[in-house]
């Protein structure tokens, strides 16, 4: 029996929601960053799990999940760069600390 | 094959799980790291699993031999000289708590509450060919490709200029 | 691409004055570092033009070119004006063709002289070398304009060029504040006569029309012009004689004719090369050529307008040829002998102008035209040679003053290197510059057959002779005194012996110099040889009078002669010159001789062998023979010129500064005080007003309306201070506070922002999925 699409669906949004609390709740930056890792890594769960259930005969579901490989990719590399810069100019990583909105 | 697909989704799924679980607690940030590590190399397995082979591969290579390697540098450059920092979790951890499992309450909510339909049907054997084909294809996704490409580009330029050491 | 061969020359002729006038700019705008520069380009420029000019002539000669509507002319329209435009246009007939000959030649001779004349290339090079070039191109440039223009506008405006480069020029050493006077006095006092030809130039134009020389010189419209009346202040004058006269006033400024002749003594403080060039053989020769351009007019006037020329002409070759005898200045005996030679021309031309004779008329014209070619070449080479004996006399002067001769020191007087009682013995010293000047001087002074100034003055005096004898008179008493100072000015010049230390050591000049002298003394001795007129017996026939026969065919339209030979052909006239028949008239040529020659001996006698100076202080000894009879005062007059500088200022100069101070006195006075009237006036009025009017009546009024305006004014402050600034901190206050409270949700915190938003999410998507499944949204 093959497995059933709702538990693929189940799992990506537990890992969604595990990515989001570390968004929310951590103070180091990079953590910050790992957990968008997951959410995106959930999305793309989700995204492989529809194609194999509504339309493998397709490639939609798999250009999509690649499109959003190279974005988090990209998105990676952006936000670790911005982390080590605002590590230089004010020697922290804990994101309560950078409070430049503060108004 | 079909009757042990259950059982080894219930072994990748609590693999990831509980990765990510450990990814998000963990007070030393290094460990944190590797635990993402294995969270990837399950997703992987569950690629695998709903039969996306070249997918998983990319997943091994982007994340794992990319990314992931990305944050562990981030991190060796980003370390204090005194121990790592007290709490790894800022004043309102509660309520992130909170809002994230009521996010999942209710994600759950509609995912179940919705009739997919029946399973359409196997993978074609060329799946893959199809793919590529599909990403150049000017009716296809050639256009999001190229930006795509464009858009890595510029992430890659952006990223170097941020962290460019200034003088 | 050309149709004829006048085609070719009128464009090439039109690229004459162009080639000066390019040099000029250049060096004005670049090349002034440069001095070589300045002077290839100055002198390449004019070897250019000479080479064009050379063409045109011999095209003009052989090809032959006539006056008047056979002549050779190129116009184009340049300014507007109302109904027709203003031609710019070339002519070429006889007369430019032998001012073509003559022009590029001197021109390049001085040019290449004044090379070493500036001592380029020793320790004394002028400072302003370059500046030099950049004017004398220039005038290059205004004179082959003006030769070659084809209207009276175009040479006008060359006229007015050379003007302008005299004054330049002259005033060239402008630390010199007698330079600097020269200059102003050349320009104003030719500025008077040029005053003339304007109008003259207005009148014509109104008159007839147009300026072309082929429309003013047209048969008909001479005819045409003397018919008119011109309108002069509610007078109506003949238009013919006036316009003429008044063209002529031109020409007695610009050609230093008595009583405008006074600038051109004091325009030798210019460089010696200026003065040849310009008070010599060119500018000056411009006036003589606007008269014989303008000869048909003259003639066509009757009696009163060539009267005035021939008159103005003789008393100037007179007077300039007494003054001269008197100078000791070597360049101011050259000066006054121009501006009697420039009289000897007019008066040719005048007599031209005069004769009834068609044979004489044209005679007069062509001996007139031929003196002053023959008299540019040797004049300019007297004064190219006094130029070299002055440089050698500074020279000298310097090597005798320097702390390194053996010599000493003499006394450290003001030493004038021109004044010839400081020479003498030069001929040693200087025999290149010696013999040329020899040349020259035999030349002017029309030693026979072997010079060129013997054959046009002879015309000149064979004319005169047949047409006005009393003339004829006038003009052979003036050149035996030509011939006098001449034998005078070589006598004191470079006869004996040195005068002074200077002269011992006076050097002969650079070859820059003194090879111009050489290739003008040439053309000094045998330009004369074209122009011998076929009746002479012996030498006439054998050597056709080209001259003679050229030149003629610029009027042969206005001389009526019958059965004339064409323009084509070169045989000179036939022989009736002179109404006396077919035998050569001996009498002027040997009445002028012996003068000539007499005055020569004369001279060299007195001079040389009777009672030579011997040292510089010595007294002339025509001065110390007056002084003996109690005549020194008339030494003295003639010394100073006759006076006419100081006549000149006691009226005229004198005359305009009286005018000024009277109108400045009535300015400060009387103008000046209407003025201050009526301010004074204002003043008290407004005192009284304000007194009055203002302070009692006025200024109460406004008191008590500005005390109701302050009660007002009260009210309002208690208003605005209490309830109006209540309501405004009210609002101030209240718009703080809330603010101070809302900025707590901004803390700056990314992760609270993040939860709000996903809160909020959570909560809107629980609402809508509460909604729609159970309460059936």
């Amino acid at each position: 029996m093959m497995v059933p699409l709702e538990w693929y669906l189940i799992l990506s949004a537990a890992l969604f929601c595990i990515g989001a609390y570390a968004v929310l709740a951590r103070r180091n930056a990079i953590a910050i960053l790992m957990g968008i890792e997951l959410m995106l890594n959930a999305v793309n769960v989700n995204l492989v799990a529809f194609w194999r259930h509504l339309e493998p005969a397709g490639a939609t579901g798999q250009a999509f999940a690649l499109f959003v490989y190279v974005v988090a990719a990209a998105e990676a590399a952006v936000g670790l760069a911005l982390i080590i810069a605002i590590w230089r100019s004010r020697d922290t990583v804990v994101l309560e600390e950078v409070d430049l909105l503060k108004g | 094959m079909e009757e042990i697909q259950p059982i080894l989704f219930v072994i990748f799924g609590l693999i990831t799980l509980g990765a990510a679980l450990q990814v998000v607690t963990r007070r030393n940030i290094f460990h944190a790291a590797l635990f993402l590590i294995l969270t990837f190399f399950g997703i992987a397995g569950l690629y695998v699993l709903l039969e996306a082979p070249f997918l998983a591969a990319v997943q091994l290579f982007i994340y794992v031999g990319g990314i992931a390697i990305l944050i562990v540098f981030a991190i060796m450059l980003t370390r204090r000289m005194a121990s790592p920092e007290l709490d790894p979790v800022n004043r309102q951890w509660w309520i992130g708590a909170i809002a994230a499992v009521a996010l999942f309450a209710v994600l759950g909510l509609v995912l179940l509450g919705h009739d997919w339909g029946q399973a359409a049907g196997s993978v074609p054997e060329d799946s893959i060919q199809l793919l590529g084909r599909t990403l150049l294809d000017p009716e296809g996704f050639v256009l999001p490709f190229e930006v795509a490409s464009v858009l890595l580009l510029v992430a890659l330029i952006g990223a170097v200029t941020i962290a460019r050491e200034r003088r | 691409m050309f149709d004829s061969l006048p085609e070719v020359i009128l464009r090439l002729a039109w690229l004459i004055p162009v080639f000066p006038f390019l040099a000029f700019l250049i060096i004005a705008l670049w090349a002034r570092r440069d001095n070589q520069l300045c002077h290839i380009l100055a002198i390449t420029a004019v070897c250019f033009s000479l080479v064009l000019s050379q063409v045109v002539f011999w095209a003009a000669v052989l090809k032959p070119v006539g006056g008047g509507e056979h002549a050779w002319l190129d116009s184009a329209d340049w300014i507007p004006t109302g109904s027709g435009s203003f031609q710019a246009s070339v002519w070429i007939d006889p007369l430019t063709g032998v001012m073509l000959f003559m022009v590029p030649i001197v021109c390049l001779m001085i040019f290449i002289y004044s090379v070493g004349y500036m001592n380029y290339g020793t320790p004394e090079q002028d400072k302003r070398y370059a500046r030099f070039f950049c004017y004398i191109a220039l005038f290059a440039t205004g004179m082959l304009g003006l030769v070659v223009s084809g209207n009276l506008l175009m040479l006008f405006i060359f006229w007015e060029v050379m003007g302008l480069c005299s004054y330049l020029l002259i005033g060239f050493w402008f630390e010199k504040e007698s330079a600097l006077k020269a200059g102003l006095k050349a320009f104003i006092t030719t500025r008077v006569g040029d005053l003339f030809f304007l109008l003259g130039l207005v009148a014509l134009y109104s008159a007839a029309g147009s300026l072309q020389f082929e429309d003013v010189l047209s048969p008909e419209t001479l005819v045409h012009l003397s018919e008119t009346t011109i309108n002069v202040l509610g007078l109506h004058l003949p238009a013919l004689p006036t316009i003429a006269i008044l063209i002529f006033g031109g020409t007695v400024g610009k050609s230093a004719q008595v009583p405008l002749h006074v600038w051109l003594p004091d325009a030798m403080e210019g460089p010696t090369p200026v003065s040849a060039l310009i008070h010599a053989a060119t500018m000056v020769s411009a006036g003589v050529y606007l008269v014989a351009r303008m000869w048909p007019l003259t003639l066509a006037a009757a009696s009163l307008a060539p009267g005035i020329v021939l008159w103005i002409g003789a008393i100037t070759a007179l007077f300039g040829a007494i003054i001269g005898v008197f100078q000791d200045d070597i360049k101011r005996v050259l000066a006054f002998s121009t501006i009697s030679q420039l009289g000897y021309m007019i008066a040719a031309l005048g007599l031209g102008a005069a004769a009834t004779d068609p044979a004489l008329q044209i005679g007069a014209y062509v001996a007139g035209v031929f003196h002053l070619i023959t008299h540019a070449f040797f004049k300019a080479l007297l004064f190219l040679a006094s130029g070299s004996v002055i440089h050698g006399m500074e020279h000298g002067h310097h090597h005798v003053h320097s702390p390194a001769s053996p010599h000493g020191h003499e006394a450290h007087q003001r030493f004038d290197a021109n004044d010839m009682k400081n020479m003498g013995g030069l001929w040693k010293r200087m025999p290149r510059t010696f013999w040329t000047f020899v040349a020259g001087a035999l030349a002017l002074s029309g030693f026979p057959l072997i010079t060129a100034g013997f054959w046009s003055k002879d015309e000149i005096l064979a004319m005169a002779y047949e047409i006005k004898p009393i003339i004829f008179g006038i003009l052979v008493f003036a050149a035996g005194l030509t011939a006098f100072y001449t034998a005078r000015q070589i006598s004191m010049t470079f006869l004996g012996k040195p005068r002074t230390k200077a002269a011992e050591h006076a050097p002969e000049s650079v070859h820059s110099m003194t090879v111009p002298l050489i290739v003008l003394a040439v053309f000094a001795v045998s330009l004369g040889w074209a122009g011998i007129p076929d009746e002479l017996p012996v030498i006439g026939p054998l050597v056709p009078n080209w001259v003679h026969g050229f030149v003629e065919t610029t009027i042969e339209e206005h001389v009526h002669l019958e059965h004339h030979a064409a323009a084509g052909q070169l045989a000179s006239l036939a022989p009736t010159a002179g109404g006396s028949g077919d035998a050569y008239n001996w009498a002027p040529l040997a009445i002028g001789l012996a003068f000539a020659l007499g005055g020569l001996a004369v001279g060299w006698f007195v001079y040389a062998r009777w009672q030579p100076i011997e040292s510089a202080d010595q007294l002339d000894p025509l001065e110390r023979a007056l002084r003996k009879i109690h005549m020194g005062w008339l030494y003295e007059f003639f010394r100073r010129r006759a006076m006419f500088d100081e006549l000149y200022q006691k009226t005229f100069i004198g005359a305009s500064i009286a005018i000024s101070r009277a109108f400045a006195w009535f300015d400060s006075t009387i103008v000046d005080g209407a003025l201050n009237g009526a301010g004074w006036l204002g003043r008290t009025a407004s005192d009284l007003l304000n007194r009055y009017v203002d302070e009692a009546v006025i200024d109460a009024f406004f008191n008590l309306v500005g005390k109701v305006a302050g009660i007002v004014a009260s009210a309002n402050r208690w208003f605005d201070t209490t309830v109006v600034n209540g309501a405004v901190d009210l609002t101030g206050n209240a718009t703080t506070l809330a603010g101070k409270r809302l900025r707590r949700v901004q803390s700056g915190q990314v992760q609270a922002y993040l939860i709000v938003s996903l809160v909020a999410v959570v909560a809107l998507v629980a609402v809508y999925l509460v909604g729609t499944q159970w309460l059936n949204w």
